[in-house]
C-alpha cells in the first residue's frame, strides 16, 4: 500500500508558549484536492506550511509528532529542506513574483535545481504555464516584467513558477483572497485541473470554494481536527454539530 | 486676541514660519547657482580692447574687468583694467581713475595675444617676420601668412614636444640602473658590475640623444624664425615668437559669430586643456580627469563594501547588542569631521600601509616613496572610508523594503539564503544601493580636506591614466577640483587673474555632481517604477 501523499501523526506545535496545533493526525490522499478549512485563527495555515517546514522560519516555533511526505519524515537530516520544498511547492495569499521577467519567474525554481539545458528549461516555462492556464496571455511577451501582469495572473504566474520544479504535491494557502470573482473563478478551473499532475492541499475560508473545487475537506477549529470526509458528505450531512453549525454559516 | 490665539492654535503661524525658512534655503541655493554661473559664463565672453588716454598723456590699453567707487575721491569711480603684457608692465591688473581719463576709445586695430607664458599681450599689430621675409600690417595678405605662420608654428611645437617625450624615454634604463646602484651601496653589496653597466647605458643614451637632440635645436630654430612684430600702448616695440601664441583676436573687429566660436573654444580649452601659468590659466582637465578617476575608484570600493557590510546587519545578524553597537558606531562615523579621516588615512593608509607595500615590493627606491606618500589610490580608500556609512544606510533601507512575501516565495521555492539574497533581495534593494551611491558619490565628489593630507596636489606631472605599462598607475598624485578651487582662488600669487578660473571651475565642479546625481537619479527611478508595480 502506498502511503498518504502527506501525513500528520501527533502533530502538537505552535510558536514560543503558544501552541497552535493539538495532537493533530491526518492523512491527505495523493492526485486529489483536499481542502483545509475552520475559522481564522484556527490554524489551518500553520499546518498547511508543517509540510514545507515553512514554519522553521518563524521566530518560536517547536513542534512534537511526525510530519510525513509521501511516507518520509519532513526532519529526516539526510533530507535537506530545499530538496523538501522542490517535492512541496506552495503558492501564498498574495501573489509574489520575483522582480524578473515572466520567463525568468517561472525558471526560479528549475535554475535553483541546476538544470541548464535550454531546450529543457524551454520545455519547462511551456508546460509549467499551460498547467497555470497563463500561456495563452503571456506566450507573446515572456520577457515582459512579471510586474505588468494583473493581480490574478500574477498568481497563476506563481502557480506556473512552482508547477516548474515538478513537485508531487502543491500547498496552497488561499490563494484567491486577494483576487476579485472573475480572477478567483479562473484559479479555481487552474486548481481543478492540475490534480491530474500533483495532489493538492488548499487552505480556504471561502465555504463555496471549498465546495466547488476539493475532493476532500478537513475541518479544523482551535487546532484540532473536527471533521474529515468526501466534500459532498461533510457538506451536506455533517456529522458533527460543530461541523455543522460552521458550515451553515452560524459562526466563523 | 481670540483671533491671534485661534490663529496659533491652528499652526498658521508655525507654518508661515516653516514656509519662509524653507523659501529662504531655496533662494541661498538659487542664488548660489546663478551667482556662479552668470559669473563664470561671462568670463570667456570675448570683451573689447579699450584705449584709454590719460590727462598725463599716457595711455592705457586693455580690458575693462570691473569697476567700483573711487575711495579717493567721493562721487567718482574707478576701473579695473586688465592690461596684460606681464613681461612688459609686471602685473595684468591695475587700477584707472575715471578722473584721470581725458579720452576712451576702442581702436580697430588693437589685437589681444593670448600667450602661452605671461598672459594676455594687448597691442597693435605691425608686421609679420617669417624665413621668407617681413610682411607689414598694411599688405593686403597680411593674414594669410599669419595663419601659415601660427599654423606652421603649432606644428612645430609638436613636433618638439613629441621628440622630449622620444628623449625622456631614452633616459628611463640609465634611471633605474642609477636606482639600483644606489640600493646595492646602501646595502653594501658590490655594485662594481651595476656601476660598469651604468655607464654603458649612460654611453648608450648619449649616442641615441645626440641625433634628437640636434633635431631639437633645428625645430626650435625654425619655429624662432616666426615672429609677430606688436607696438604697445606707450608706442614701444616688441617682437613675439608666433610659436608662443596661443590665440590671435582682432578683439574690436569680431562679428558675432565669431565671438561664439572664441567663447566656445575658450570653454573647450578650459575643460579639455592642461593648466598654464601655476593653474591660473589654460584648462583644468588634469582636475576633472583626476576628481572622476578618484570617485570611480571609491564607488568601486564602498559600493561592495557597504553592501556587503548591510546585508550581514540585515540579512544575517539578528537583532542584538553587536549589531545595535555597529548601527550606532556607523550612524556616528558619518559625523565625524573629514579631516579627522584624512588624517586617519595619512597615518593608516600612507604610512602603515602604503609603506609597508614599499618596503615589500619597492625597496629598491626607497628612502623614495612609491606608495608610502600622498596617492590616487589612497585618497581613494579615504572617502571610501568617509561615504561607507552612508552607503550601509541607504543599502539597509533598501533591504528593508524588500516584502516578506517574496522572500518567502523564494526560500518554499527550495532557495537557500544566499540564492534568496542574490537573485531576489539584492534586485529588490537595488534601488536603495543606488540611492547609497549617489549620496555617496555627490559627498565624495566635494570632499576636499581629506584629500590634502592623502594625495592630492596643486599641478600633478602625470595622469594617473596613461600609455605606459601598467597603465593605470595608484600610487601617483593627482589633481582635483575642489582643491583646484581653493589653491587657485585663494592661494595664487595673482588671484584677480585666476578669478575666471576659479569661478568656472565652481560651474565645472557643480556640473559634474549634478550630472552624476541626475543619472543615479533616472535609474533608481526608473528600476523604483519596475519595481513599484509589484503592489496588488
Amino acid at each position: 500500500m502506498t502511503p498518504p501523499a502527506l501525513a500528520t501523526v501527533a502533530l502538537t506545535c505552535g510558536f514560543g508558549n503558544h501552541t497552535v496545533l493539538h495532537d493533530v493526525s491526518l492523512a491527505v490522499a495523493a492526485h486529489r484536492i483536499t481542502a483545509l478549512i475552520g475559522p481564522s485563527g484556527c490554524g489551518k495555515s500553520t499546518l498547511l506550511r508543517c509540510f514545507n517546514r515553512m514554519n522553521d522560519h518563524l521566530h518560536g516555533f517547536f513542534h512534537r509528532g511526525q510530519v510525513l511526505v509521501e511516507g518520509r519524515n519532513v526532519y529526516d537530516p539526510t533530507w535537506p529542506v530545499e530538496a523538501l520544498r522542490f517535492t512541496v511547492g506552495m503558492v501564498f495569499q498574495k501573489p509574489n513574483p520575483f522582480p524578473l521577467s515572466i520567463r525568468e519567474n517561472v525558471l526560479f525554481g528549475p535554475r535553483l535545481a541546476g538544470v541548464t539545458q535550454a531546450d529543457a528549461l524551454e520545455e519547462r516555462v511551456v508546460r509549467s504555464l499551460q498547467q497555470a492556464h497563463l500561456w495563452d496571455e503571456v506566450k507573446d511577451r515572456l520577457h515582459a516584467s512579471a510586474f505588468d501582469l494583473s493581480g490574478g495572473q500574477q498568481q497563476r504566474l506563481c502557480i506556473a513558477r512552482a508547477m516548474a520544479s515538478e513537485p508531487d504535491i502543491l500547498l496552497l494557502d488561499e490563494p484567491a483572497s486577494a483576487l476579485d470573482p472573475i480572477a478567483t473563478a479562473k484559479l479555481e478551473e487552474t486548481i481543478v485541473a492540475l490534480s491530474e499532475a500533483v495532489t493538492v492541499l488548499l487552505v480556504t475560508h471561502n465555504l463555496q470554494q471549498a465546495a466547488r473545487v476539493a475532493h476532500r475537506t478537513v475541518f479544523l477549529y482551535l487546532g484540532r481536527v473536527v471533521e474529515e470526509g468526501e466534500t459532498v458528505r461533510l457538506f451536506e450531512a455533517p456529522q458533527e454539530k460543530l461541523t455543522e453549525e460552521y458550515v451553515t454559516g452560524r459562526f466563523g | 486676541m481670540t483671533g491671534l490665539r485661534h490663529w496659533l492654535k491652528e499652526g498658521a503661524a508655525q507654518r508661515w514660519l516653516a514656509g519662509a525658512a524653507l523659501l529662504a534655503a531655496l533662494a541661498l541655493v538659487v542664488g548660489l547657482v546663478v551667482v556662479v554661473v552668470t559669473v563664470s559664463a561671462g568670463f570667456f565672453w570675448p570683451r573689447p580692447v579699450l584705449e584709454l588716454q590719460l590727462r598725463d598723456g599716457s595711455v592705457v590699453l586693455g580690458e575693462e574687468w570691473g569697476r567700483e567707487d573711487d575711495p579717493t575721491e567721493a562721487g567718482s569711480q574707478r576701473v579695473r583694467m586688465k592690461v596684460g603684457n606681464r613681461d612688459v608692465l609686471g602685473l595684468d591688473f591695475r587700477w584707472v581713475r575715471e578722473a584721470e581719463v581725458a579720452a576712451r576709445r576702442t581702436p580697430a586695430a588693437a589685437w589681444l595675444l593670448e600667450r602661452r607664458e605671461y598672459g594676455n599681450f594687448y597691442g597693435f599689430p605691425q608686421a609679420l617676420r617669417s624665413p621668407t621675409g617681413s610682411v607689414a600690417v598694411t599688405d593686403p595678405s597680411f593674414q594669410v601668412h599669419l595663419d601659415h605662420a601660427l599654423a606652421e608654428t603649432r606644428r612645430l611645437v609638436q613636433e618638439e614636444e613629441a621628440l622630449l617625450r622620444r628623449a625622456s624615454r631614452l633616459h628611463e634604463p640609465v634611471a633605474r640602473l642609477r636606482l639600483r646602484v644606489a640600493a646595492a651601496e646602501r646595502a653594501g653589496r658590490d655594485a662594481a658590475a651595476l656601476q660598469a653597466e651604468l655607464e654603458a647605458a649612460t654611453r648608450r643614451e648619449q649616442t641615441a640623444a645626440a641625433p634628437l637632440l640636434a633635431e631639437l635645436a633645428e625645430l626650435r630654430g625654425r619655429a624662432a624664425a616666426f615672429s609677430l612684430l606688436m607696438r604697445t600702448a606707450d608706442g614701444s616695440e616688441r617682437e613675439l615668437a608666433v610659436s608662443s601664441l596661443l590665440r590671435v583676436v582682432p578683439a574690436n573687429r569680431m562679428t558675432t559669430g565669431a565671438k561664439l566660436a572664441l567663447y566656445l573654444s575658450r570653454w573647450v580649452e578650459f575643460v579639455s586643456g592642461e593648466p598654464r601659468e601655476s593653474n591660473t590659466e589654460g584648462g583644468i582637465f588634469p582636475a576633472i580627469f583626476g576628481t572622476a578617476l578618484m570617485v570611480l575608484l571609491m564607488t568601486l570600493v564602498v559600493v561592495p563594501f557597504g553592501v556587503v557590510t548591510a546585508l550581514y546587519l540585515n540579512e544575517y545578524a539578528g537583532e542584538n547588542a553587536f549589531t545595535n553597537a555597529v548601527r550606532l558606531a556607523l550612524a556616528n562615523l558619518a559625523g565625524v569631521p573629514s579631516i579627522v579621516f584624512g588624517a586617519f588615512g595619512l597615518a593608516f593608509f600612507v604610512y602603515t600601509v602604503g609603506g609597508g607595500v614599499d618596503r615589500l615590493f619597492f625597496s629598491d627606491t626607497l628612502p623614495t616613496p612609491t606608495f608610502g606618500t600622498g596617492g590616487i589610490l589612497w585618497a581613494a580608500l579615504t572617502l571610501a572610508l568617509l561615504t561607507v556609512p552612508v552607503v550601509v544606510v541607504a543599502t539597509e533601507e533598501g533591504l528593508q523594503s524588500v516584502p516578506q512575501a517574496v522572500r518567502d516565495g523564494a526560500r518554499a521555492l527550495g532557495a537557500t539564503r544566499w540564492q534568496t539574497v542574490r537573485r531576489v533581495v539584492l534586485p529588490y534593494a537595488t534601488p536603495g544601493i543606488l540611492t547609497g551611491t549617489i549620496l555617496a558619490v555627490a559627498r565624495a565628489a566635494g570632499e576636499v580636506a581629506p584629500l590634502m593630507l592623502t594625495g592630492v596636489v596643486k599641478l600633478a606631472p602625470a595622469l594617473a591614466v596613461d600609455t605606459t605599462p601598467p597603465f593605470l598607475h595608484l600610487e601617483r598624485k593627482f589633481m582635483h577640483l575642489g582643491f583646484h578651487i581653493y589653491d587657485v582662488g585663494f592661494q595664487s600669487p595673482n588671484i584677480e587673474a585666476a578669478k575666471p578660473s576659479v569661478y568656472a571651475t565652481v560651474l565645472v565642479l557643480l556640473g559634474l555632481v549634478v550630472v552624476l546625481n541626475l543619472a543615479a537619479i533616472t535609474l533608481r527611478n526608473r528600476l523604483r517604477r519596475r519595481l513599484r508595480s509589484s503592489a496588488v
